[in-house]
């Protein structure tokens, strides 16, 4: 499908790289302006989401939760039956029971509400969760960065992380511009982004580092450029089944399930453009050429000794 | 060229097999069912439990469609939750107190399956429904409740072995300070204190221009017990607790140094789980001091010393003496029940040692006034202006019950003085199930109702048929024959995956299926690499066999290194996780692992299969 073009990719680095500092200007200057609509998980508060057997009445629902004292943002969920109703930490109250009292007071308006689900985070567990996902993601971070440099070379391990930031950045540059909650799910797409953008990084430079052994007599950007045409289609077919899955995920995975999928679903696609752009221009940008790669001098002699030993 | 050894043969067929036979219990779907128990756990059922839960459904009209007895554990299964729900009031109504009824799901796999040890997937509480709390244990109240004993302790010390003391008193830094009347009484302590308290007082002398006093403070190792301590006993106490609700399959751990999980399936309130599990109520016994007025202490803000003032029920004060005859700890049994006046009470049985000890305190004040001080305390947790944590205890105690010692009391006796039945039944499993040692309080909470626990188990089911089918599609229209092969290698992976997770009997959560799901998404991009590549070779001119001996050798390392990183992403989430995000992770992981044998080892036999060992003009590979 896509084998008989050869599509000159280095030549048009640059327009990509004013691509990708606009997207990331824009994500970074909301993040600051905006920041991120930050669920209970990270914040602390309460989700209660309860079920009506018939179209709830939003503006009812809200005032009687006025009434009750408690400032709550009450919206529908999935469906028209279905209600989300946040609360924020509530400090003066005796935070386990607010789920139920919240619960009791909508009762009390219309006896066949049914409680679908509570989540209440304490304030410490907020914080908590908040320094644990940083450091999760640096921890992977980490963990990439030293086996891709034991594998390849150093400035690979950069680059392949230059991408990788590229993608978590604009990732979370999404949700920033957007508005969408950013919550534990959501994390966990990130850190599967996180492997899944290098896995496509990986196999684009598995072929450069192949192919700067094999064209001995091309330049640089001529062999990154063969590189990246000849895993063209493998990128787009994969980033293709797995865009399937992610759209089947966001239709047929339920309200709970939007946030996680939608997350995939942008950092897959950002995933495949930097693995072709991103990760490779960095590359050219380090100074990578054929030679890095070549093992030293002295090794190639012990080979050799050993090559000779019968 | 391309030929299969026999081994590769018959470890494909049984690695299908094996997988097969494990992933089967989950196509057997699990009733809705009440679990039956007994409370006291070394009891055995008397036999006759079956009829009465058989009779009482019956009049309620409900149909029941097995019954299992197992482990000592009845397990009715039901053909809906409906039924199951409404199952629950008449089971409890004719079984009686010392039955524990939980809601359950039973699984139905066929003996011949279980008996090789497979069992459907563990589902966790966002697919089943239930309540998970993180509870907190104050440690201050503990430590707290350590510097208490100690003060007393000393006291005690001191008196008994007749060393002259002026008092001891408790410092802000939570060290103690006894007080004597010159060097020589010091020094008389001093080593006998020491003696008596190493390892768990470090006690010296402060500065002698202050006066003869000793400083003692409780040692770091010590602290550390006592921390453990107070979390062992937590989770004993709630164990016993929730044992007393009746749940099935409750997970209670310690998390951390000063938290502990629960886990509670099926729990369909989780206001009155909270309440049971939070409560710290527990009892002292102390002589009433009759000898001052409450009423003048409470008036003037002093109290006489060896006495405490406290206020009744009523709100009147009571002075009540220093010295505590008895505490809730040895309590081995309490039901409630109701006095000769037909009001609520607490009958109380006590272990041997509390038994000498409450008939030696009772006997020696016959015609004296006792009073029961009812004790609870809450964590209140707030920040502060710089919006760092803050805790603070509220300790709440209350005399619920005063009245004269007609005679000498012992091991069994009554409590009254209560609200209602309902806070004799609930002060009565607390007593039985052990005091909390230091108050706990829920940092978090996460609770699904059934309905939607129901719910998320479709969609996600759905999510991975639909994602399933389309990459089928996808990759058959895509690859032909060998799209096929990849095809047989997807759904055996996906087979993999399950047959893994119910063999170590992980938690399969909602995060877990979206796991899955991707996994069946991004498993193909092995054979997408090969396929490629094997393209790749022919335009270069290879022959057929050829090609796909090389496709599949050069794309090798690339798999291994694309999924290695993936892996080590898995590996962080599962080490940061919390609850359905390390789901994630295993399924992740395990899909990684699986897909690597599916996907190259799995389609090169299928593969070579097909085109090995014959003339091969050209691949059918899209």
């Amino acid at each position: 499908m896509f084998l008989t073009k050869h599509i000159n990719f280095m030549a048009k680095r640059k327009i990509a790289m004013i691509f990708s500092a606009i997207l990331i200007l824009i994500s970074v200057g909301s993040l600051v302006t905006r920041g991120l609509n930050l669920g209970v998980d990270f914040t602390g508060g309460t989700v209660i989401q309860v079920g009506y057997p018939e179209n709830a009445n939003i503006t009812q629902i809200r005032e009687t939760l006025t009434t009750a004292g408690y400032d709550a943002a009450v919206q529908p969920f999935g469906t028209a039956q279905d209600v989300l109703i946040r609360l924020p930490d509530q400090p003066n109250a005796d935070r386990s029971k607010v789920s139920n009292d919240v619960i009791k007071a909508l009762q009390a308006e219309s006896s066949d509400v049914v409680m679908k689900r509570v989540d209440f985070v304490g304030p410490q567990i907020g914080d908590e969760l908040r320094d644990q996902g940083g450091i999760a993601m640096l921890l992977a971070l980490g963990g990439i960065l030293i086996y891709i440099a034991l594998r390849f070379e150093f400035r690979f391990s950069v680059g392949s992380i230059i991408a990788l930031l590229h993608d978590v950045v604009l990732t979370i540059g999404f949700f920033s511009v957007t508005g969408i909650e950013f919550d534990l799910t959501i994390l966990a797409a990130i850190l599967a982004i996180i492997g899944y953008s290098l896995n496509d990084t990986i196999v684009v430079f598995d072929r450069i580092r192949e192919n700067f052994l094999k064209l001995r007599k091309a330049e640089t950007d001529e062999s990154i450029d063969t590189s990246i045409n000849e895993t063209l289609s493998r990128t787009l077919v994969t980033s293709f089944t797995t865009l399937l899955v992610l759209v089947s995920l966001f239709f047929f995975g339920g309200e709970i399930i939007h946030g996680f999928s939608i997350a995939m679903i942008v950092g897959i696609v950002i995933g495949t453009y930097s693995s072709i752009y991103v990760a490779s221009s960095s590359l050219l940008m380090m100074g990578v050429t054929r030679e890095t790669l070549l093992p030293p001098a002295k090794d190639e002699e012990a080979d050799e000794e050993l090559d000779a030993i019968p | 060229m391309n030929q299969n050894p026999t081994w590769k043969y018959l470890l494909l067929v049984a690695v299908c097999v094996i997988g097969m036979v494990y992933a089967l219990p989950n196509l057997y779907p699990s009733n809705p069912a009440l679990q039956i128990s007994l409370t006291n756990t070394d009891q055995r059922f008397v036999g006759t439990e079956i009829e009465t839960i058989t009779k009482s459904l019956n009049d309620a009209g409900i149909d029941i469609k097995k019954v299992e007895n197992k482990d000592n554990k009845l397990m009715v299964h039901f053909a809906d939750t409906d039924a199951q729900f409404a199952a629950v009031d008449p089971v409890k109504a004719s079984l009686g107190d010392q039955y524990a009824v939980a809601l359950n799901l039973a699984p139905t796999t066929p003996s011949w399956l279980s008996g090789a040890g497979a069992k459907p997937m563990y589902l966790g509480l966002d697919l089943r429904g239930g309540v998970h709390f993180l509870m907190e244990v104050d440690m201050e109240a503990a430590l707290n409740k350590g510097v208490e004993r100690y003060k007393e302790e000393i006291r005690g010390y001191l008196v008994d072995e007749k060393l002259k003391y002026l008092g001891v008193i408790r410092e802000a830094d939570d060290s103690l300070t006894i007080k004597f009347k010159d060097q020589a009484a010091l020094d008389a302590a001093s080593k006998k204190l020491t003696r008596q308290y190493q390892n768990q007082l470090s006690i010296e002398q402060v500065d002698a221009t202050k006066g003869a006093s000793l400083r003692a403070a409780i040692t770091e190792d010590n602290l550390s017990n006592i921390k453990k301590l107070a979390l062992q006993q937590n989770i004993t106490t709630l164990r016993n607790r929730v044992n007393e609700i009746g749940v099935a399959e409750p997970i209670i751990q310690q998390q951390g140094l000063e938290r502990i999980v629960v886990q509670l399936p099926g729990v369909q309130d989780p206001s009155e789980a909270k309440k049971i599990l939070g409560a710290t109520a527990t009892l002292e016994f102390r002589m009433v001091d009759e000898e001052n007025n409450a009423f003048d202490a409470q008036a003037n803000k002093r109290t006489p010393i060896g006495s405490v003032l406290y206020e009744e029920r009523g709100g009147s004060p009571i002075l009540l003496k220093r010295q505590v005859m008895l505490t809730g700890d040895f309590i081995t049994d309490a039901s409630a029940t109701f006095d000769q006046n037909n009001q609520p009470a607490v009958s109380i049985t006590l272990d041997g040692k509390g038994a000498r000890m409450f008939e030696r305190a009772t006997g020696a004040n016959v015609q004296k006034l006792m009073g029961v001080v009812f004790i609870e305390s809450k964590t209140d947790v707030s920040r502060d202006a710089d919006g760092n944590i803050v805790k603070k205890t509220v300790n709440k105690q209350e005399v619920i019950n005063v009245a004269r010692i007609q005679e000498q009391l012992s091991s069994n006796f009554q409590i009254t003085g209560l609200d209602s039945p309902k806070e004799a039944h609930d002060l009565a499993l607390l007593l039985r199930a052990g005091a909390l040692a230091a108050p706990v309080y829920i940092v978090e909470e996460r609770t699904v109702g059934p309905s939607l626990g129901a719910d998320n188990i479709e969609a996600g089911f759905n999510s991975v048929i639909y994602g399933l089918i389309a990459v089928l599609i996808f990759m058959l229209i895509y690859y032909r024959v060998f799209g096929i092969v990849a095809n047989l290698a997807l759904s055996l992976n996906l087979i993999l995956i399950v047959a893994v997770l119910s063999l170590l009997q992980a938690t399969l959560t909602l995060p877990g299926i979206a796991g899955i799901v991707l996994t069946v998404g991004m498993a193909v991009d092995a054979n997408v690499l090969i396929y490629e590549r094997i393209k790749e070779e022919i335009r270069a001119g290879m022959s057929p066999q050829n090609a796909i001996h090389s496709g599949y050798e050069k794309a090798f390392s690339t798999i291994t290194d694309a999924n290695i990183t993936t892996f080590i992403a898995a590996i962080v989430l599962y080490g940061m996780g919390t609850g359905p995000i390390k789901g994630f992770a295993i399924t992740l992981a395990i899909g990684i692992l699986s897909s690597m044998f599916t996907a190259i080892f799995g389609t090169r036999v299928i593969v070579n299969m097909i085109y090995g060992n014959r003339r091969v003009e050209k691949l059918n590979i899209g």
